[in-house]
């Protein structure tokens, strides 16, 4: 296992418990420090109101946006409610049912990940958790309007690309972006469970690593220590990244934006040809 | 010798394998001849057994229409990926060997009861059928000709989910190939996804399921989590019939279970109703 070297940046692992850590502000949190409004909207007019995913009209820094995000609870109560930030099929379809309504009403969406993956329950397989996310991916490919993601926590998997696909994808110093939990890679590949921290250095899922990779655009500091130790200034960061991504992407056509989307998804890859 | 020490020799030991396959499903033994004339389909309890990559193109294709493109893109070593077990350019080294493929997925132009399409077939034998870059990429390229040369895309999904060993790249590639078959939904093309054993995780949870149709060998396993996971995650026995085909159908995520022994003239009948 890797240890941190005193003055350096978080190992993987030390990455892994920061991006978890309770006191990390959660959705709301980061709604009442970088939003002057927050109007939320419920449901997915198919099933239910997923309490693990939660969107609505929002202002940023003077602009108006769909916001979207992962909810992890503050309290057991609240954790029971959103299942600790795994959204169900109905998170997801709710999720793009406010996208839907972004783009009919101009506004540009801003997703917030956090979640350690997609809810694994029997209910949630019933329901099409595979087929949800699957949709989400596709329609977001192709969605007439900005899109802007933050990775501010735990970007689990397909719980999290599910809305992660997007014109800038911004990740927070600290937050963790991975295909597998550390954990569930290493019962897997290591056959041990407990050999979680080679398998997060190896999965290479902390933020200076896929800056290299190009799978984030920007990556946002954080205070000494992690999130939790300043929220108000990780929130200032935050809004300050989103808004000129905003900019930046506002003077974008449309059309011209999702031809950038679909060019920026179908370079990912590394192989030989 | 006394007779009693006879007995602790090793007893008299057949050689079965070359006679028999145990069904996977039912464990029933079944004479190789019969289980290959079938098409690996269980004769006792229709289970759908996997097939290679070649198998699933000589059972769909015309004989002689198939024309491999992309062969040329593999897996590359994005994470210089290593664990207990070895090197990941190791293992996908190992693969090829096994499979005599060079990727999860095959991708080529065929025709199918003389409609021309695009046909993608993945092999589970090659690393679990995982989807990892070279996969991704295969499949966006495939994609992309069927829009270019107006032919249905058809993909032969088997696999476990995406590919670990590359890591986020593998996250990836669920979206860089659900973007690519949006494409295919917005040029007017057909998009046929064929299910079989068994499409899980990053698979199922991106091209498998965005087909028009969806279409489902009997029997086999959909689903996105793990049996395990989620049986730890709800704290109880799931039901044997929990993420089967038969399951999936009732729930409304496939528009039909279709037996191996149809699935041509099925996918053929599709195309001429989707005037292709």
């Amino acid at each position: 296992m890797a240890t941190k070297k005193t003055g350096s940046k978080a190992t993987a692992w030390e990455s892994v418990q920061l991006a978890r850590n309770p006191g990390r502000p959660n959705i709301y949190e980061y709604i009442e420090n970088v939003c002057s409004d927050f109007t939320e909207l419920h449901g997915d007019r198919l099933f239910g109101d997923d309490r693990g995913m939660i969107g609505g009209f929002a202002t940023i820094g003077g602009k108006k946006v769909m916001l979207i995000g992962h909810h992890k609870g503050k309290s057991v109560e609240e954790n029971v409610e959103a299942n600790f930030g795994m959204a169900s099929p109905e998170g997801y379809r709710k999720a793009k049912r406010l996208m839907t309504l972004a783009a009919k009403f101009h506004l540009p969406v801003v997703s917030f990940v956090d979640t350690p993956g997609a809810y694994p329950g029997a209910e949630a397989e019933a329901r099409g958790q595979a087929e949800a996310i699957a949709h989400n991916l596709e329609f977001m490919s192709t969605l007439k309007t900005p899109i802007v993601v933050v990775v501010v926590g735990e970007g689990g998997s397909g719980g999290a690309i599910g809305i992660a696909v997007g014109d800038k994808i911004l990740m927070l110093e600290n937050a963790v972006y991975s295909v597998v939990s550390p954990e569930g890679c290493a019962s897997i590949l290591w056959r041990d469970g407990k050999k979680a921290p080679d398998a997060a250095a190896a999965l290479k899922i902390t933020s200076d690593s896929l800056l290299k990779l190009g799978v984030v655009d920007g990556v946002i500091p954080e205070p000494a220590g992690g999130a939790h130790k300043n929220i108000k200034a990780t929130a200032l960061a935050v809004k300050k990244a989103i808004v000129s991504a905003l900019d930046e992407l506002a003077k974008v056509k449309l059309d011209d934006l999702v031809e950038r989307r679909y060019a920026k998804f179908r370079a990912m890859g590394n192989y030989f040809d | 010798m006394a007779w009693f020490e006879k007995a602790s020799e090793a007893p008299l030991r057949v050689p079965t394998e070359a006679l028999w396959t145990v069904c996977p499903h039912c464990k029933a033994y079944i004479a190789k001849e019969e289980w290959k004339a079938a098409q690996k389909v269980c004769p006792r309890c229709n289970y759908h057994g996997r097939m290679t990559a070649q198998e699933r193109i000589a059972l769909l294709a015309d004989a002689g229409t198939f024309q491999e493109i992309n062969e040329a893109v593999t897996a590359s070593d994005p994470l210089r990926f290593e664990d207990a077990s070895g090197k990941y350019v190791d293992k996908v080294a190992k693969a090829k060997a096994k499979t005599k493929e060079t990727e999860s997925v095959t991708t080529g132009r065929a025709e199918i009861e003389k409609h021309p399409v695009v046909l993608a077939v993945m092999d589970f034998a090659f690393l679990g059928g995982s989807l990892g870059s070279g996969c991704g990429e295969r499949i966006a390229r495939a994609a992309e000709t069927a829009v270019k040369e107006r032919r249905p895309f058809i993909i032969v999904s088997c696999s476990g989910g995406a590919r670990m060993h590359e890591g986020i790249i593998s996250l990836m590639q669920m979206a860089k190939t659900s973007a690519a078959i949006a494409r295919v939904k917005a040029a007017g093309i057909p998009y046929l996804s064929v299910l079989t054993d068994p499409t899980t995780g990053g698979v199922s949870a991106s091209y498998a399921m965005l087909g028009d149709l969806n279409i489902a060998e009997p029997k086999i396993m959909i689903g996105f989590a793990g049996r395990r996971v989620i049986e730890n995650t709800i704290k109880q026995k799931l039901p044997d019939d929990f993420q089967t085909a038969e399951f999936t159908l009732q729930h409304g995520f496939v528009d039909a279970i279709v037996e191996r022994k149809n699935l041509k003239a099925f996918l053929a009948k599709t195309l001429v109703y989707a005037g292709f």
